[in-house]
């Protein structure tokens, strides 16, 4: 075969793809492993140095990188300049009176967890994963399962320091610069690099949660359910089983937890009932071939998952078994392969739950094998300009790459997020169209007018800003 | 910039009125690609092109570029990617020749090198180091089954497809690492301007075919493409004959 004697052969200064340490020029995609770029990266130390590299940034600008914990490729600058946030990682005062704690820009919600979780305060909004820095977390104004009860993450930010274009940095506020504070709040990079923000932590009892699961037959059941249990509990979510069909569509398990108060505690842990413990159980080698999670697989697994849970039942979760059960296994994403997957994540309003139900209805009909697809009501959304929550419902999906059809189902669902006046989530897009955003994002325009004001030059750019002309 | 599905949002042609070039613009253009640019020597041939495009809802510039004239390319495709960043970069000019004549016209010969090979080495190596700087970008090159393995009837062609390949293959090697990737589309005969008039070969396709291809290819990130796919085993087996058994099953 001709094409066999062309094997590429091994690069010796070949840049690294996953490896997350270190400068120069680097291969850097998102969580989801599709279109990589390279970029010069650069991984300073102290706030000076971050100045340095932003005001000497070339004509292709900067973008500031946290973990990288982004499905799509919002953090990274195909051509110019990646400052790599992990080395300013150091948390700078705690105030255990107020739960006020400034941390630096790279600090991860897993080190906040680990110091203060023991002092009997937890983060005031945590994703799926704790392996997320302070400044993605502003960057996404991030939500979690309490978005009904506590909005998402900047709410809970009462100041941050923003190194700006010009390389100065600017301590900003709510009220001091609202206008400056709500385009960063979401505003994925696009303003500055938060270098370091004061979050007021939510205080705890206990390290557990109390937990209820509702095991749910068919979508209606579900949904009404979730509308039902807002205002008991917390934190709550569900998840779904995408695949299941007919009087089956949307069956899914509703999670439901309260922090647990010290006396729902058995005895064994009330000694330490503040214990924190967390680490990835297994890694996932890099090895698995793109169609092993594929529509057979999942829906076996889907099948499995669903029936050993028993019809409701509660119990007590830790906070990473609650929270954060994909960071049990390392690099999970790589279990899609080579390929690649795709997040998709919308929100539509509570009126349009027939819209809703029809994209549900559809997915399942073409069969996308989505591995995780989680349901979740939202509270009011912030005033950020491009933060995505709004009231209505969210689900988020995942897909393999090589899915057939997957560009049209996506497209499709654009659509109908864009009928119903919805959005989709920009930490989680990797494909959508640069024409929707306007109409996805309606404060866009102020957006704009904030960004032109502290960032006339541009300098702050990346893949996602330039894909979707943001 | 390239989504995570393989849909690119711009697109430059090298050969701005190539058949197959302009079938892959239009597909393209249904989809997600809305800038772009046909590099070619001015013509009311492009002008129609570039008219067409347009009513496919695609933003499209024209630019001159004469693959023979090598020593304009920095400057004219510069320009281009100086306007904008380029997510695909197709290299489809290309001259058949005509071999029996060419053969008793040396100068006529290399001209068909001189385009094909030479204009290509030189365009390639300007659009390769413009998509390494931007960090990204795909560079499709429309090489040939014809350069697989020479054939009596069409060797001046075929020669300048098979040091087209090489070069683009190495240019590939070369990118690795870089963000850029170089895809080697590889079609039989294509019924196209190009080859009007002459009897279809067996497995003969069309320009829409290999546009097709040439989409697909680039959403799998491929480094080879043969169209139609069959032909990289006719190929496989060919390229192994004989001298004196290909000289037979090449002259039909
Ligand atoms: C398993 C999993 C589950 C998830 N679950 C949820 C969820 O439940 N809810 C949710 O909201 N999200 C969720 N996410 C998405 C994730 O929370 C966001 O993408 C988050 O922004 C990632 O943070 P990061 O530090 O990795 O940032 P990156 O991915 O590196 O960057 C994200 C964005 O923030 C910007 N940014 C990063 N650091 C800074 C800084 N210092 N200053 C300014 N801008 C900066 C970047 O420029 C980029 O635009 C999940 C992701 C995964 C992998
Ligand atoms: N057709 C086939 O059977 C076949 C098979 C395998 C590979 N290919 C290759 O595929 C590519 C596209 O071919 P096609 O089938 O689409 O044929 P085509 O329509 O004839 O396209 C070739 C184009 O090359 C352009 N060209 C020739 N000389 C040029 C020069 N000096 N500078 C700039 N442009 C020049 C021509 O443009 P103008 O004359 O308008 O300037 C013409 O539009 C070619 O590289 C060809 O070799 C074709």
């Amino acid at each position: 075969m001709p094409t066999d004697q062309y094997a590429p052969p091994a690069q010796p200064g070949r840049a690294a793809e996953d490896d997350d340490s270190g400068q120069g020029p680097r291969l850097l995609s998102g969580w989801g492993r599709t279109s990589p770029t390279v970029a010069q990266v650069l991984r300073p130390r102290t706030r000076a140095e971050a100045a340095e590299a932003v005001a000497t940034a070339g004509p292709r600008g900067l973008i500031a990188r946290g973990l990288g914990r982004s499905y799509g490729d919002p953090a990274q600058n195909a051509g110019g300049r990646v400052l790599d946030l992990t080395g300013l990682n150091r948390i700078l005062s705690v105030d255990l009176e107020t739960g006020l704690v400034t941390a630096e820009g790279g600090v991860s919600l897993h080190a906040l967890m680990r110091a203060l979780v023991p002092f009997g305060y937890f983060v005031p909004v945590t994703p799926g994963t704790r392996y997320v820095t302070v400044g993605g977390a502003i960057g996404s104004d991030i939500h979690g399962k309490n978005h009904h009860a506590d909005s998402s993450f900047t709410r809970h930010v009462t100041s941050m320091d923003l190194l700006l274009a010009d390389g100065t940095v600017r301590t900003i506020t709510p009220e001091s610069d609202p206008e400056l504070f709500w385009a960063t709040a979401g505003g994925m990079g696009l303003t500055g690099v938060v270098v370091s923000a004061t979050i007021r932590m939510v205080p705890i009892e206990t390290s557990r949660l109390a937990v209820d699961t509702f095991k749910l037959p068919n979508l209606d059941a579900l949904m009404e359910k979730l509308a039902g249990t807002d205002a008991d509990y917390r934190y709550t979510v569900a998840w779904m089983d995408c695949l299941a069909k007919g009087p089956k569509l949307g069956r899914a398990l509703l999670d439901c937890g309260n922090f647990a108060t010290l006396d729902q505690l058995p005895a064994k842990h009330r000694a330490e009932p503040l214990a924190f413990s967390a680490k990835p159980i297994t890694s996932a080698p890099d090895l698995f071939p793109s169609g092993l999670l594929n529509r057979r697989t999942i829906a076996i697994a889907n099948e499995v998952w669903y029936r050993k849970t028993p019809a409701t039942h509660h119990h007590l979760a830790s906070i990473g078994g609650f929270f954060h059960p994909l960071d049990g296994i390392r690099d999970w994403n790589r279990v899609y392969g080579r390929a690649g997957f795709v997040q998709y994540q919308f929100v539509v309003p509570f009126t349009a739950d027939v819209t809703f139900r029809r994209m549900v209805e559809r997915i399942s009909r073409v069969q996308a094998p989505s591995f995780v697809s989680v349901l979740k009501r939202f509270g009011p959304g912030s005033p950020g300009y491009l933060s995505f929550p709004a009231q209505g419902w969210t689900l988020a999906l995942d897909f393999p790459t090589g899915t057939p059809g997957l560009d049209r189902l996506l497209d499709w669902l654009d659509e109908q997020v864009l009928s119903e006046g919805g959005r989709v989530y920009l930490a989680k897009d990797a494909r959508m169209a640069a024409a929707h955003l306007p109409a996805m994002y309606p404060r866009l325009g102020d957006f704009r007018e904030v960004r032109a004001k502290v960032d006339p030059h541009g300098v702050f750019v990346s893949d996602q800003s330039r894909r979707l002309a943001v | 910039m390239k989504d995570a599905l393989g849909s690119a949002q711009s697109l430059l042609i090298l050969g701005g009125t190539s058949d197959i070039a302009l079938a892959t613009a239009r597909r393209m253009a249904a989809g997600k690609t809305t800038r772009i640019v046909l590099a070619a020597r001015p013509s009311a041939r492009l002008d129609a092109a570039a008219r067409e495009l347009r009513a496919h809802g695609a933003e499209v510039e024209t630019v001159a570029f004469d693959a023979d004239a090598v020593e304009e390319h920095e400057k004219a495709l510069g320009a281009v990617f100086a306007a904008g960043d380029i997510d695909v970069v197709l290299l489809a000019f290309g001259v058949l020749g005509d071999q029996a004549s060419d053969e008793q016209d040396p100068v006529a010969a290399a001209k068909v090198a001189q385009t094909n090979y030479v204009g290509a080495v030189s365009s390639g190596l300007v659009c390769a180091n413009a998509l390494k700087k931007q960090g990204h970008g795909s560079l499709v090159v429309l090489s040939s089954v014809a350069g697989e393995r020479a054939r009596r009837a069409n060797f001046i062609y075929g020669s300048t497809k098979a040091g087209l390949d090489a070069f683009a293959q190495g240019l590939g090697d070369s990118l690795h690492g870089s963000g850029v990737h170089v895809m080697v589309v590889r079609p039989g005969f294509v019924e196209s301007k190009m080859t009007a008039g002459m009897e279809k070969a067996p497995l003969s396709t069309t320009p829409d075919a290999v546009a097709e291809a040439i989409v697909a290819g680039l959403r799998r990130g491929a480094e080879i493409v043969w169209v139609p796919a069959a032909l990289r085993y006719v190929l496989s087996g060919l390229r192994h004959l004989p001298r004196p058994v290909f000289r037979k099953v090449a002259q039909r």
